[in-house]
């Protein structure tokens, strides 16, 4: 690097880098960009969909029932005469309200619990890996129905075991990486600085295990949406006629047999995308939110 | 006798994301037969991508844009993988310059010199083991036949390099690379190691490049020396002349700031520097009869490692009787104001746990830390954070990348000890003590937003001691603070810790594994070995006049330049 680039680089104010730091990760990886696209195409579903949708996704039309697809209902209708775009689209909010408030709910806990595991050690190490022990002893999903049944059949409740299923995977990844980064020399000149531990554990430890853990994020992400849609799909969390990516399949399924596709379809095929998005987001994240690889 | 190794116009190009750099740009490099060539110069020079380029072992953003590398006939810029992956080992090795790195952790050492061999159809299944153990036999490892079964962890870092070296002359090859073969292993290890690397090539007959930043290792045992700057070959004479009468201005420059016998600090810096303040290391030292720190009877104990667990514990069988592990044991000396006192000792002797216990981030097993008049060997280290005595007693870390958050700006970093200390500080207050201490440390301002990733080593060593300094300590520990920098690095910042003390009258604890920086800034120095204190002393006392054996072994170690 030459000084003048240097010098040009350290001018430029912190958004615009940051901006220009994303459109070179972008450029780089024509695929992070489609997954961008593709993140900020549900993005917008979610918000504004509601409005924009040609039909009610809840009003039931008998006359236009098991429609094929058409130019006026996209991806047909289902067996109650109901538009599946209009359900599709609709869903993109509860599911990704249930992916992004578990994710942040298990990155708070998981999270917090593990670096304070991977920093403290001793008691704090020994709590921490036991209640993940215990939550991994069972097949997750089967856990994650038991928590659902047991607390029942909400929207939060699904927040809540999809949160606990997760817990395990961030717990250790902040566990490791805290615990290689507690004996390096900038946490030792935080301590001669004067910070308390918790201070160091918050301020300096958890800005250096963030980009890495940004990737943990999306990529739960989809595990995420699917595991709410798959509690839908056996009947627990979201219940009908709320439009949920997870029922729809479940709803169309039963339909494929006689011919009737497209009702399970659709929402399987926008499930599978989202899936996809999220996990190729991770990616593109560590790219940006790493300072190292900003050279 | 023509050349066994003829580098014609190389150059080498990086492809980054600023576009393309050349490392290397146009050199020329000659080896003859049998002849041990040292390649010298600083990080960035383009020393080791040379040397890749040879092996062809550069990583994929690199590639050869135009030149030859010719040896013995062929040439290796243009031949392909199959061609290369024969000469490599067979013909060609190298030694790199981590040893530890360099081997499988989990692979037993004899086993891996045999898979070398067998590799490069040098013996049989059948022999392998006997050749094996003779190659650990001549690099002079005791018990060749036990330590063949040895695990890299097992060994010590010489005893390794070592076993590196075994591997890379196992198949007599006619080309040995050594990448900085001694760097990070103790003065007294490194004499073995070369000692060693030179015997051996002599006995095969074989030709060496030694590649480092040591001019003094290079002069004691190359025949020729080529001096780098910027990826261009700026010198390249026998070890007499280029030690004689330097021709180019940057060798000069590197010999000046090689810190050596007779040397005065000043002397490092360039010829045209301006003079600093009159330097008079020695007066200032101890001007109160009570010394500001005091050490009486420090032991640390680690408990030994037991190969029994927790079941040997329950059935009670564990001996109780093993002594833990005394990492220093019984030490006591005394820094007064305003003076520089130097604890030195190879890796392991225990001075870098002394010093982390005196700056209060570990707790001692026993002993007194007196520091001007209060023990704080009483306080936890795990509570010392909000004493009102932590800021006086500060410290400058050995890496200056390691010590510095990755996440936060040069600013960010020397503002975090004023942030602590103060409560609610103003934001321009704080902002503009940054900037003094910056102007203290000669780190220009603009640089005060950088992350250390963009920040040269001797900014980053610049931003560490801003760090220690931003609370105007009494003591500040310098824990080999330049031994990751090089060598003009290395003068400057030696030559900023002196003039700061004498501007700002702190004490300095100095540790360091190199006697001659010790002999240019401390007052006093304290050799280390196990431990304990083998001797102490005024620093010439020590230096001229060794009154203990181990101490006169450190000293004869350092490698000695050609006269």
């Amino acid at each position: 690097m030459t000084d003048a680039t240097q010098a040009a680089s350290a001018h430029t104010s912190g958004l615009l880098a940051i901006w220009r730091h994303t459109r070179y990760v972008l450029g780089e990886n024509p695929v992070t960009a489609f997954s961008f696209a593709l993140f900020l195409f549900f993005l917008l579903c979610a918000t504004i969909g509601p409005y924009v949708v040609p039909f009610d996704p809840l009003t039931t039309n008998t006359q236009s029932a098991l429609q094929p697809p058409s130019l006026r209902h996209f991806f047909g209708t289902d067996h109650l005469g109901r538009d599946i775009f209009s359900r599709v689209v609709v869903a993109a909010r509860l599911d990704l309200f249930i992916a992004i408030a578990s994710v942040a709910l298990v990155f708070a806990m998981g999270g917090v619990a593990g670096i304070a595991a991977g920093f403290f050690g001793g008691w704090t190490d020994k709590i921490v890996g036991r209640i993940s022990d215990t939550i991994m002893a069972f097949p997750l999903f089967v856990l994650a129905m038991g928590i659902v049944a047991a607390l029942g059949n909400t929207v939060t409740n699904i927040v809540i075991a999809t949160a606990v299923i997760n817990f395990p995977l961030y717990a250790r990844l902040a566990r490791s990486e805290a615990n290689v980064r507690k004996e390096a020399g900038f946490v030792h000149a935080a301590r001669l600085a004067g910070n308390s531990e918790l201070r160091i554990l918050f301020g300096h430890i958890l800005p250096n295990i963030m980009p890495i853990m940004m990737v943990q994020i999306s990529l739960t992400m989809g595990y995420a949406i699917l595991n709410a849609a798959g509690l839908s799909f056996i009947g627990l969390g979201v219940r009908p006629p709320t439009p949920e990516w997870g029922i729809m399949v479940a709803e169309g399924a039963s339909y494929i047999v006689s011919g009737e596709w497209w009702i399970a379809l659709f929402p399987g095929l926008t499930l599978m995308l989202a899936v996809f998005c999220f996990n190729l987001l991770g990616d593109g994240l560590r790219d940006i939110v790493d300072p190292l690889r900003r050279t | 006798m023509s050349d066994l190794l003829d580098i014609r116009d190389l150059c080498v190009e990086f492809e980054t994301r600023k576009g393309i750099v050349r490392a290397v740009e146009k050199i020329d490099i000659s080896l003859k037969k049998g002849e041990t060539l040292g390649i010298v110069g600083e990080s960035g020079s383009g020393k080791s991508v040379t040397s890749y380029a040879a092996m062809r072992i550069l990583d994929r953003a690199g590639r050869i844009t135009s030149g030859s590398i010719v040896y013995s006939g062929i040439d290796l810029a243009t031949a392909g993988e199959a061609e290369m992956r024969d000469l490599r080992g067979r013909e060609m090795s190298m030694i790199f310059q981590n040893p530890r790195a360099a081997l499988n952790p989990i692979r037993q050492i004899g086993r891996q010199i045999e898979d070398v061999l067998i590799q490069h159809v040098q013996a049989t299944r059948a022999e392998a083991r006997r050749r094996a153990i003779a190659a650990l036999e001549q690099v002079r490892i005791a018990n060749p036949e036990e330590r063949y079964n040895a695990y890299p962890f097992q060994l010590s870092g010489g005893m390794c390099q070592r076993v590196v070296i075994a591997l890379a002359l196992a198949c007599r090859p006619q080309l040995l690379i050594a990448d900085e073969p001694t760097t990070g292993l103790d003065v007294t290890t490194q004499k073995a190691i070369m000692d060693l690397i030179v015997d051996l090539t002599r006995e095969h007959g074989m030709s060496t490049i030694l590649i480092t930043h040591d001019l003094g290792l290079a002069a004691a045992y190359c025949d020729r020396v080529t001096v780098m700057e910027k990826g261009r070959v700026v010198e390249c004479a026998s070890s007499q002349d280029i030690f004689g009468s330097p021709q180019h201005a940057y060798t000069r420059k590197l010999m000046r700031a090689t810190p050596r016998p007779g040397a005065l600090l000043q002397d490092l810096l360039p010829e045209d520097s301006p003079p600093q303040s009159p330097a008079n290391a020695q007066s200032t030292a101890a001007r109160s009869d009570t010394p500001l720190l005091r050490i009486e009877g420090l032991i640390k104990e680690y408990p030994r490692m037991s190969a029994g667990g927790w079941l040997e514990k329950l059935r009670g069988s564990n001996p109780a009787d093993e002594k833990p592990f005394r990492a220093v044991d019984d030490v006591s000396f005394d820094v007064g104001r305003g003076e520089t006192v130097g604890l030195v000792g190879e890796s392991g002797c225990g001075k870098s746990t002394t010093s982390m216990m005196i700056m209060r981030l570990l707790d001692p097993t026993q002993g007194r830390i007196l520091f001007d008049g209060t023990d704080l060997a009483l306080f936890p280290a795990k509570e010392f954070a909000r004493n009102p005595l932590r800021r006086r007693i500060q410290m400058v870390f050995q890496d200056p990348t390691e010590s510095l958050n990755p996440r936060y700006t040069a600013m960010r970093a020397i503002a975090d000890p004023i942030l602590q200390a103060a409560d609610r500080p103003r934001r321009d207050a704080v902002r503009a003590r940054c900037e003094e201490l910056a102007g203290l440390v000669g780190l220009p301002l603009n640089l005060l937003d950088r992350l250390p990733h963009q920040l040269s080593g001797g900014q980053k060593a610049r931003v560490g001691i801003a760090r220690a300094l931003a609370l105007n300590p009494d003591l500040v520990v310098l824990d080999e603070p330049t031994a990751a920098l090089d060598v003009s690095v290395q003068a400057v910042v030696l030559n900023l810790l002196q003039s700061l003390k004498e501007r700002l009258g702190m004490s300095y604890l100095f540790v360091s594994h190199d006697l001659h920086v010790v002999r240019l800034l401390c007052d006093r120095v304290i050799v280390m070995r196990s431990g304990r204190i083998v001797e102490q002393g005024k620093c010439e006392d020590v230096l001229e006049r060794p009154a203990s054996a181990y101490t006169r072994e450190l000293i004869d170690a350092i490698p000695k330049r050609p006269v």
